[in-house]
C-alpha cells in the first residue's frame, strides 16, 4: 500500500469561550474532538456532518489556518506543525481551498486573470508572459476562453465563479484541494456541472480532495471515503458505496433516512431523529448521540464508544457493534 | 368542486426606471390547487416561483406589478382588492412561511405575541381563548413546555424551532391555503424531515392546502401531489407527482432529474448546458431553447403552446419526450 498523501490523527481543536480577559475561562467547545483519517494520493475523502459537527475547523485545520490543540496532520510524511519558513509557504502551495460561497470568495476589484494569476505570483518566479500563459491554461481547464481573464467577477453567475475559484485553486499545483461545500450555494443544473467538473480535474490531474459537505448524495458521488462527523468525533469511516449500502452507526442511518428520495416510492428506512444537535460545549457523557438514538442502550451514557474496524476499511464507532 | 385556488394566465413584471427595462418575472403563469391538496412549484432561481407567491398575496416590490391575469380564491378575484382588503385575507385565509426564520420572526416581540395576532385579528380570539389557542398551536408544532416557552423571544430559540414556530403563526389564522416558499433551506438535513413531517401532520390535521415552492426535486418527490416546473417565468410542465418523476415530458423536467446525484449510484452526473436566461431579454421562440437538447429550427422561432396530457397535466414544448421513451 502506498503512504496516504494526508494522515491526520488524534486531532484535537478546542476554543476556550467565556471568561474575562483576566479570569479563568469557563469552558472549551470542543469543535474537533479527536479524529483521524487519511486521505490517498488522487482520491476524495468526503466529510459529511450537520453544521456544528465541527466540518469546517476540520478543514481549517488541514489548511493550516489554525494550529491543533493536539494531534498530528502529516502531509507526504512529514508533520505539519512542524513546518517553518519556506517549508510551510510549500505547503500551503500543495494545499488550496475552495468555498462554498464564490460571491464572497472572489475580490470584486480583481480581474479574474489576476485572482488566478496572484497565487502563481506568490509561489513562483515567473515572467508576467509565463503568468498569462499559465492562467489561459486554467482558465481552460474549467472551461472558459482564456480571453474571459480581463473580466471583473461580477461578470460571472454563481456556477462560473465557482469554476473560477476551481482554477484560482488549482493554479499552484496543489496536491490536495479542501471543498468546503462548494456546490450548496448553487442551483441544482449547475452543481451536477461543477460535480463533474472537479471529477474530470482529478482524474486529469490526480490531484486529492477533502469535500466537506452536508449533502450525502453529493459526497457519496464524488469520493472513495466517506467520514460521518457528529459534535467533533468521526462516527463512521468507509468506503462511500459500502457506507450507501450498508449504513451501520444509527447517525448515520439517521442520515440516509433524512436524505431526500429520488423518486415519490423510494423507500426510506423511518428513523427520525427527535431534537436537535446538543451544544459543542457541553456535549453529552459517554456517545456523544445517545439522546437522540433510537437505539440506545443504558451503557451509551457512560461509556464513550471506540472507532473500530469491523470489516476492511470500515469504522465504526456504536456499542451496537 | 371549484379549486380552491385557481391562478389564470399571470404576468407579473418588475419595470426599471421609466419603463426601460422590462422583467418578465411571471409570463403567462396558470393553475390549480383543490382543497387539502400540495402543490409543488419547481424551478431553478429566477424561475419567477417566488414572485408567483408574492403575487397571490399581493406583496411585491414596488418596481413589480400585475400586468395581466387572474387569482381567484374561492372563485374571488384577488387581483383586483384593495391593500385593506388583501390584510383581511393574508395572514387569515392565506398564509406564508418564508425560507429564513431569522428574517421572518420580530426579534423585539414575544413567541407569544408573533403567535397570538393572527388569531387576535382573524379570528377575534381574545383572553385566555387566545392563549389556549396559542398553547394549542405550539404544541401542534411539538415545542416542549408551550406554557413557558411562549414568553421568550426568538433569539432563544434554535433554527428549527424558530421555523416551527412559524409553522404555528401560519397556522394561527386558520388558513385554507399555506404557501411554503423554500421552509427548509435553512435547515440540516435531520431537522428538515422533522419539519415535512410536521407540516404533513398538520396538513392532515387541519386539512389545509399546501404550495410548496422549492428547488429541491427531493422534496417534491416526499412532499407533493402534483408539481409543476417553471423555467423563466412560464409552467413548462405540470403533472402529478409519479407522472413527473416516472414520465417526464418536458427536456427541461428530465434534464433536471438527470442532474440531482442519486445516492449510492456513480454513473456520471449531467448538468444542463449553459445558464438559466435573461428575464429582461428573453430568446424567441421557447425560453429553453438555448440549452435543450431537443431543440428543432421552430423552437427557434415559436413559442410552445400547452399541450393536454390526458387530463394528467401539460407541457410546453414543440417535442416532448414520447411517453414510455427509453432514457436517452
Amino acid at each position: 500500500m502506498t503512504e496516504p498523501l494526508l494522515a491526520v490523527r488524534d486531532l484535537q481543536k478546542y476554543f476556550p469561550i467565556g471568561g474575562s480577559l483576566f479570569g479563568a475561562r469557563r469552558a472549551l467547545v470542543k469543535a474537533v474532538d479527536g479524529i483521524s483519517f487519511t486521505i490517498n494520493a488522487g482520491e476524495t475523502l468526503g466529510l459529511v456532518g450537520e453544521s456544528g459537527c465541527g466540518k469546517t475547523t476540520t478543514s481549517k485545520l488541514v489548511l493550516a489556518a489554525e494550529a491543533p490543540t493536539a494531534g498530528t496532520i502529516e502531509f507526504e510524511g512529514r508533520d505539519v506543525a512542524a513546518l517553518r519558513g519556506a517549508e510551510l509557504q510549500d505547503y500551503r502551495r500543495k494545499v488550496q481551498v475552495v468555498f462554498q460561497d464564490p460571491y464572497s470568495s472572489l475580490s470584486p476589484r480583481m480581474r479574474v486573470g489576476d485572482i488566478i494569476g496572484e497565487p502563481i505570483k506568490a509561489h513562483e518566479r515567473l515572467s508576467s508572459a509565463d503568468v498569462r500563459a499559465r492562467v489561459a491554461q486554467l482558465l481552460e481547464l474549467v472551461g472558459f476562453r482564456p480571453d474571459v481573464a480581463r473580466l471583473f467577477p461580477h461578470e460571472f453567475s454563481g456556477g462560473q465563479r465557482q469554476r473560477l475559484a476551481i482554477a484560482r485553486a488549482l493554479s499552484t499545483s496543489a496536491r490536495l484541494v479542501v471543498l468546503d461545500e462548494p456546490v450548496s450555494a448553487l442551483d441544482v443544473s449547475i452543481r451536477a456541472h461543477i460535480i463533474s467538473l472537479l471529477e474530470e480535474i482529478q482524474q486529469r490531474l490526480a490531484v486529492s480532495y477533502l469535500f466537506i459537505a452536508h449533502d450525502l448524495a453529493a459526497v457519496a458521488h464524488l469520493s472513495q471515503q466517506t467520514a460521518v462527523m457528529y459534535l467533533g468525533k468521526l462516527v463512521e469511516v468507509a468506503e462511500s458505496l459500502e457506507l450507501c449500502a450498508q449504513p451501520l452507526h444509527p447517525y448515520t442511518k439517521a442520515l440516509f433516512a433524512a436524505s431526500l428520495p429520488s423518486h415519490p416510492d423510494e423507500p426510506r428506512e423511518d428513523i427520525v431523529l427527535t431534537g436537535e444537535v446538543p451544544s459543542a460545549i457541553d456535549p453529552p457523557r459517554g456517545c456523544h448521540f445517545h439522546p437522540r438514538c433510537p437505539f440506545v442502550m443504558p451503557r451509551c451514557s457512560q461509556f464513550e464508544p471506540p472507532l473500530v474496524e469491523l470489516s476492511a476499511g470500515h469504522r465504526v464507532a456504536c456499542h451496537l457493534y | 368542486m371549484p379549486p380552491l385556488l385557481s391562478v389564470k394566465d399571470l404576468r407579473t413584471y418588475y419595470f426599471g426606471f421609466r419603463g426601460t427595462r422590462v422583467v418578465k418575472a411571471v409570463d403567462g403563469a396558470t393553475f390549480t390547487v383543490e382543497p387539502g391538496e400540495t402543490f409543488g412549484l419547481v424551478g431553478e432561481s429566477g424561475c419567477g416561483k417566488t414572485t408567483t407567491c408574492h403575487s397571490i398575496v399581493r406583496l411585491l416590490a414596488p418596481s413589480g406589478r400585475i400586468v395581466s391575469g387572474r387569482i381567484e380564491l374561492d372563485g374571488e378575484d384577488l387581483v383586483t382588492k384593495s391593500q385593506s382588503e388583501m390584510r383581511r385575507i393574508r395572514g387569515g385565509r392565506i398564509a406564508t412561511i418564508l425560507q429564513d426564520p431569522m428574517a421572518s420572526l420580530d426579534p423585539l416581540f414575544s413567541i407569544y405575541d408573533q403567535v397570538a395576532e393572527p388569531a387576535y385579528y382573524h379570528q377575534s380570539l381574545r383572553g385566555s381563548a387566545l392563549r389556549q389557542r396559542v398553547k394549542q398551536l405550539l404544541t401542534a408544532v411539538r415545542i416542549p413546555s408551550p406554557e413557558l416557552r411562549m414568553k421568550d423571544f426568538p433569539h432563544q430559540m434554535s433554527g428549527g424551532m424558530r421555523q416551527r414556530i412559524v409553522g404555528a403563526i401560519s397556522q394561527a389564522g386558520g388558513p385554507r391555503i399555506i404557501i411554503a416558499d423554500e421552509p427548509t433551506t435553512n435547515l440540516d438535513v435531520t431537522i428538515q424531515l422533522q419539519y415535512l413531517n410536521l407540516l404533513k401532520d398538520l396538513q392532515r390535521a387541519t386539512g389545509v392546502a399546501l404550495i410548496f415552492v422549492t428547488h429541491n426535486l427531493g422534496i417534491v418527490a416526499k412532499m407533493c401531489d402534483r408539481v409543476a416546473v417553471m423555467y423563466a417565468g412560464r409552467i413548462v410542465e405540470m403533472q402529478s407527482v409519479r407522472g413527473l418523476f416516472y414520465r417526464p415530458r418536458h427536456p427541461y423536467t428530465r434534464a433536471l432529474l438527470d442532474s440531482i446525484p442519486k445516492l449510492g449510484v456513480k454513473e456520471p452526473l449531467r448538468g444542463i448546458p449553459g445558464q438559466p436566461p435573461d428575464l429582461s431579454d428573453l430568446p424567441a421562440g421557447c425560453s429553453f431553447h438555448p440549452r435543450c437538447q431537443r431543440a428543432m429550427d421552430r423552437c427557434r422561432v415559436d413559442e410552445p403552446s400547452e399541450q393536454d396530457l390526458n387530463g394528467d397535466g401539460s407541457v410546453r414544448c414543440w417535442s416532448p419526450i414520447e411517453e414510455g421513451a427509453a432514457r436517452d
